[in-house]
């Protein structure tokens, strides 16, 4: 069986920023009051009237090469299925490695003292299902799928459109796709 | 969409597979380790699928339920108007349902007005005790001496309430200060509203123009979705607004235009489509009168003269509209939603009109579609209103706004301050709607508020207006609820219902009931025959012979398409006196008024202060929503935007705590300052329906600026009363921590 | 940035890593100060004895193993404080990962016990030397030369690991150099000196120490220069993690606690007594374990927050 490798796109040209996603997500994943797994960036280059604008809904990146699941001391952080980047709050310790490997600070101590962060909706993907942030996108600007699929939207869209990662340079090979 | 149902099943079943191999495979510490897949376990042992109430659109949810706690709130992907997608506040519901700040019981006031001094009543004596107050007023000054300010579906049960009691006079907010002027000029010109949805078939579109509408701040889901979708598929995009909004960060041309100049623009973007032929000849001989008439108009509206007006450039206003002409018909320019700025909005709406008549979009694919409704009959068997009640007295005694075709919210108020209008208002019944935030000039509010018999408040949360109320009725939220039967006019014919997810918490009750009670003891009973409002959403469906357990499940029914547009078949009709589209109004030369729109300069801020404007942020529904704990963990308190150059100059930090003081001494804030470059440096932005000081809203109360207070002073349309209110200017003080 | 002009607005604001990542505390300071510590009492006691091919009959030496002990479970505690998950602390103990420090850490940690104990046992002062206890101590004075060699052996990977452990961290910009492992254990092994000098201890012994403690202190501010032109010569990225020392906030702090008074002082204070003959003083000592902590919470508050986010 061929290995997935499960990827998200964030279409930078559609997204409006309204925070769906990540509110969608909270209540999905029961997210505690004042955390997100997910956050909405806005950045703005240039001086009135000559503006650029970004907008970008972002994550966890479930980099291929995670310095998360090295960091770990207990194999709590590990790759899943598709390679996603899980934490099996059993087995952590809430030492915060994982946190200070992280290069896009993408994780948190959850209160119960695990650290918690996107699961890419693993539980809603396994029964066939898109992450609740892709499903209730009004704006379709998350795609989410296996790009070792050849045939599947997210490979298609990988190949035909232009798109960057966050920080390539951490060398962390990060699966959220910006499309520009 | 492109992305298969039929692809991603695949993919799950892929993923089942190697899930249980994974979990087979993986080292597990004697039985220590979780499964490889953590599910929260949110999903509902029961979903209901209702209605969202958290704006106005209505989308269809399905609520997800746990032990009688409603755990989640997903888009409904059979309803048309969320297609299975929210926008942020639909799963925000929770937020409000478990709002600790709900208004929880009846309340019957025992201070004066405003001193929020009440006292916990039973229901029996909160209504009797109303009752007895309506009862007084109608015998004292008759039926229509009583007002029901609304917002909200809920609101139709007492709008029938108040018409079988014999009063018409029914205000919402959502006209005179929101879309009404707007929905009279293209009235006016194509002889129908936009309406709400707004009949814009913006996904087929390949052009679109935005004038001070901001798409992606103003959240109504449909739209966006089409919106995105027409973006995704290359539509070109023009945004006209003083601030770079969300829409604006992703435009072709933005036009950072000086306030108040949009209908300079609209002239000479008419004049160069007639002068450069890039209308539509064919569509506009066959359907339009007044082009001639029009020609004259816009003759000597030049790009070079608009652009002195507006502080566009002349290549920025010509391109702009070639490019948008350049797509029609499947090119448009939106006629926005809140539109009720300078005073002069429904003819700014006409020039709009025209500009969209002259690109020949409406009634064709890409355009403005023709709406289809199910045909479904209001409350069966119901006997007719006994009384047909006087026109409201929502204007000053003399004054007419000959084209207002809803009544005005702020006129009504106004009624009430006794001998200035046609008859006075003495009764109040202000239903989900706080006219403290949601009519400008608040002090005009409080003044009428001082001579009312009687105010009654039903609403969910205490706002603002409900300390000035003598009775205040705790309503269930829309998620404990029946609501009334939502037929909406779309581009598919559907019928959707609201039904209970969760019984209704602590003491409140559904606004039927709350309805049936209040007639019961008006002797008024024979208009609510149903016990409850599942028996009249029942009686009502299966009159119009749908099959009742398929609305329960499913939430909504959707018909056989019909033909909406040109494109498939169906030739636009005009309802106005000429039957055609018209560019020329005789209708407003017979009244004396300008035919064709006017230019008029605004008036300059005086010096160090700035134009006041507002707006929206995504995740709020103006004041009504920024108590939502949920909601307001992604947008807590507003902010007063400043270009940065400006801030600089005047020392003022990003970030910083400064207070808005007002042309005539009102002051708003504390609020944080936004120092940015996103906004011209003549005018300042803050998004509405912050600042609230009601004691009960524990959250909300405190949090940043009310823009309302600032609007002190509002220039009235002459053509149908709207409130322009983007006229107030205001200082920035800093504040002393 | 493409531009002087960008705003960038967030609305992540999860409590410790916004607006500025803030996970560790003083615990881990006190852990890694401590940890630097006990490495440089194993290697120091270990080396002396090697040296002079026979157990120390001072009673401070003589505690050393012991009190490094009592040191090394002070630190663990703080460790231990630090998790947030507590009741899941066995879990280090149940898998190796290659790839964490923290797991080798962990494991390292485990096996100075036994270590520390049989070095101890090996050099009991007559008094204890009690007969039930008299088979280990057989063993132990048997084993001393390995356990000895050994004891250097853990005591560089104990002390290299206080900081790899921040050094491996690539995402904290900072802390990512290898010099961090070295001058960690450099910074161990010069506490370490300072720590047994305040002890009762041989004067020839005091006399290898203060010379041993000043070369550790000579080579901390190599290597701590090396770290400096490691920033300042670096990407963008370096530079900007390295401005904290270089005139940003931690500047005062950094070159006034770590640099002028627990090295450069200690230096010249040592310097002195070893050419002119002057009569010890407790303050180097003192003065060169404030350095060290001062180092650890310095570099631990600051380098946490040298983040990608910073970068454009």
């Amino acid at each position: 069986m061929r290995n997935p490798r499960y990827v998200m796109l964030v279409d930078t040209r559609l997204c409006v920023g309204c925070k769906a996603c990540v509110l969608a997500c909270k209540s999905e994943n029961n997210v505690p009051d004042g955390y997100c797994r997910e956050w909405i960036v806005e950045d703005i280059w240039g001086e009135f009237p000559d503006l650029r604008a970004e907008i970008r809904s972002t994550r966890c990146n479930h980099c291929s090469n995670a310095p998360c699941v090295d960091a770990c001391p207990t194999g709590a952080s590990h790759f899943a299925l598709g390679g996603v980047v899980l934490v099996d709050h059993d087995a952590c310790t809430g030492c915060k490695a994982c946190i200070a490997s992280c290069p896009y600070d993408a994780r948190y101590v959850h209160p119960d003292g695990y650290v918690d962060k996107c699961t890419f909706c693993l539980h809603r993907v396994a029964r066939g299902e898109l992450p609740a942030c892709t499903t209730v996108c009004p704006t379709r600007t998350l795609h989410f799928g296996d790009a070792n699929d050849p045939h599947s939207e997210v490979a298609a869209l990988l190949r035909s459109r232009e798109w960057k990662v966050d920080h390539p340079e951490t060398g962390a090979e990060p699966n959220l796709y910006f499309l520009v | 969409m492109s992305w298969s149902r039929r692809e991603f099943i695949q993919i799950g079943s892929v993923a089942l597979g190697a899930t249980s191999l994974a979990l087979g495979g993986r080292r597990s510490l004697f039985g220590l380790d979780s499964p490889d897949v953590a599910d929260p376990h949110t999903d509902g042992d029961r979903v209901v699928a209702t209605l969202c109430e958290l704006c106005f659109w209505k989308c269809g949810v399905l609520a997800h339920v746990q032990n009688g706690r409603v755990t989640k709130i997903v888009g409904n992907p059979a309803h048309p108007l969320s297609g299975g997608k929210l926008c942020p506040r639909g799963t925000g519901g929770i937020g409000l349902l478990y709002d600790p700040d709900r208004l929880k019981q009846p309340l019957i006031r025992r201070g004066d007005r405003g001193s929020q001094h009440y006292e916990a009543v039973s229901w029996e004596a909160a209504l009797d005790h109303t009752a007895e107050n309506l009862l007084k007023i109608k015998a004292k000054y008759g039926p229509e001496a009583v007002a029901l300010f609304s917002h909200g579906f809920g609101g139709s049960f007492f709008k029938h309430l108040l018409n079988a009691y014999g009063s018409d006079n029914v205000g919402a907010p959502s006209y005179a200060q929101c879309r009404g002027g707007r929905e009279v000029g293209f009235q006016l010109t194509f002889g129908a509203p936009v309406g709400s949805p707004e009949v814009l078939d913006l996904e087929n579109c390949r052009a679109i123009a935005l004038i001070g509408s901001h798409l992606g701040e103003n959240m109504h889901n449909t739209q966006v979705q089409e919106f995105a979708t027409a973006l995704s598929r290359g539509a070109q995009l023009i945004v006209v607004d003083p601030r770079f909004s969300t829409a604006a960060g992703k435009a072709k041309h933005w036009l950072p235009i000086k306030p108040g100049t949009d209908i300079a623009l609209l002239l000479a973007w008419i004049h160069v489509m007639l002068g450069e032929n890039l209308y539509d000849h064919d569509y506009i001989s066959k359907y339009a009168i007044g082009l001639e008439e029009l020609k004259a108009h816009v003759a000597d509206k030049t790009p070079e003269w608009a652009a002195v007006e507006t502080g566009l450039s002349v290549g920025q206003i010509v391109d702009s509209i070639r490019l948008l002409a350049g797509a029609r018909p499947a090119a448009m320019l939106h006629p926005g939603r809140h539109t009720a700025w300078y005073g002069d909005d429904a003819q700014r709406a006409r020039a709009m009109a025209i500009v969209n008549a002259l690109l020949g979009n409406y009634g064709r694919q890409g355009g403005f579609y023709l709406p289809t409704k199910l045909p479904v009959a209001k409350y069966p068997g119901i006997p007719a209103y006994a009384t047909k009640p006087p026109p409201a007295p929502d204007r000053p005694k003399g004054v007419t706004y000959p084209f207002a075709d809803e009544s005005l919210a702020h006129g009504l108020r106004d009624a009430s301050v006794p001998g200035t209008a046609a008859y006075d208002i003495k009764g109040w019944i202000v239903y989900g709607t706080n006219l403290m935030q949601a009519l400008p000039e608040p002090k005009k509010t409080l003044a009428a508020i001082q001579h009312l018999d009687f105010l009654l408040a039903i609403d969910v949360l205490p706002a603002e207006i409900t300390g000035f109320a003598d009775v205040v009725l705790p309503e269930a939220t829309y998620l404990e609820r029946w609501d009334d039967v939502a037929v909406t006019p779309y581009k598919e014919p559907f019928v959707a219902i609201r039904q209970p997810v969760v019984p209704p918490m602590y003491g409140s009750k559904p606004g039927w009931w709350i309805a049936r009670e209040l007639s019961k003891r008006l002797g008024l009973e024979m208009y609510f025959p149903w016990t409850d409002a599942g028996q009249m959403v029942e009686a009502r469906l299966s009159a119009a012979g749908f099959d009742v357990a398929q609305v329960k499940k499913t939430g909504v029914v959707v018909a056989k398409h019909k033909p909406i547009c040109l494109e498939e078949g169906l030739e636009p009709t005009f309802a106005t006196p000429s039957k055609k589209i018209e560019l020329f109004s005789q209708q407003l030369a017979d009244a004396g008024f300008d035919p064709m729109p006017k230019y008029t300069p605004p008036e300059e801020p005086p010096e160090g202060q700035f134009r006041l404007l507002t707006g929206r942020t995504p995740t709020h529904t103006f004041g009504r929503t920024t108590n939502n704990r949920f909601l307001s963990q992604v947008y807590n308190e507003n902010e007063v935007w400043l270009n940065a150059r400006i801030a600089k100059e005047r020392g003022l930090a990003n970030g910083e705590m400064v207070s808005l003081i007002n042309q005539d001494g009102e002051r708003a804030g504390p609020i944080r300052l936004k120092a940015t470059q996103r906004i011209r440096p003549d005018c300042v932005f803050m998004v509405h329906g912050y600042g609230h000081e009601s004691k009960g809203l524990h959250f909300a109360r405190g949090r940043g600026g009310n823009d309302s207070k600032l609007m002190s002073r509002t220039k009235i349309d002459p053509l149908m009363g709207g409130t322009g209110m983007s006229v107030n200017f205001v200082r920035i003080e800093q504040v002393t921590p | 940035m493409t531009s002087p002009f960008h705003e960038s607005v967030t609305t992540r604001l999860n409590h410790a890593i916004d607006p500025a990542l803030h996970i560790w505390g003083w615990e881990i300071t006190v852990y890694l100060f401590l940890g630097g510590l006990v490495a440089g009492l194993f290697i120091l006691s270990a080396l002396l004895e090697l040296q002079r091919g026979k157990p120390s009959t001072s009673s401070g030496m003589r505690s050393v193993p012991i009190l490094a002990l009592v040191l090394l479970s002070l630190g663990m505690g703080t460790l231990f404080l630090d998790l947030d998950y507590k009741a899941h602390v066995f879990r280090f103990y149940m898998a190796f990962r290659p790839s964490s420090p923290m797991s080798w850490g962990a494991w390292i940690l485990l096996l100075v016990y036994p270590a520390g104990l049989l070095l101890w046992l090996g050099n009991l002062p007559a008094a204890l030397q009690l007969p039930v206890l008299a088979r280990p101590i057989a063993a132990a004075q048997r084993w001393r030369r390995r356990l000895l060699w050994l004891s250097v052996v853990m005591g560089v990977g104990l002390g290299l690991y206080t900081g790899l452990l921040l050094g491996t961290l690539s995402a904290r910009i900072q802390w990512n150099s290898a010099v961090l492992g070295p001058l960690f254990l450099t910074s161990g092994i010069s506490t370490g000196a300072a720590l047994l000098l305040l002890l009762p201890l041989h004067a020839d012994e005091r006399k290898t120490l203060i010379r041993w403690d000043m070369v550790a202190i000579a080579t901390e501010l190599l290597l701590l220069a090396l770290l400096l032109i490691g920033y300042v010569t670096g990407s963008s990225a370096a530079r900007m993690a390295g401005a904290v020392f270089l005139g940003g906030a931690w500047t005062a702090s950094f070159w006034s606690l770590v640099v002028v008074l627990g090295l450069c002082v200690p230096l010249a204070m040592g310097l002195l007594e070893v050419r002119k003959h002057l009569p010890l003083i407790a303050l180097t000592p003192v003065l060169v374990l404030i350095g060290g902590l001062s180092l650890r919470a310095i570099l631990l508050a600051s380098g946490q927050e040298t983040g990608f986010r910073l970068l454009p």
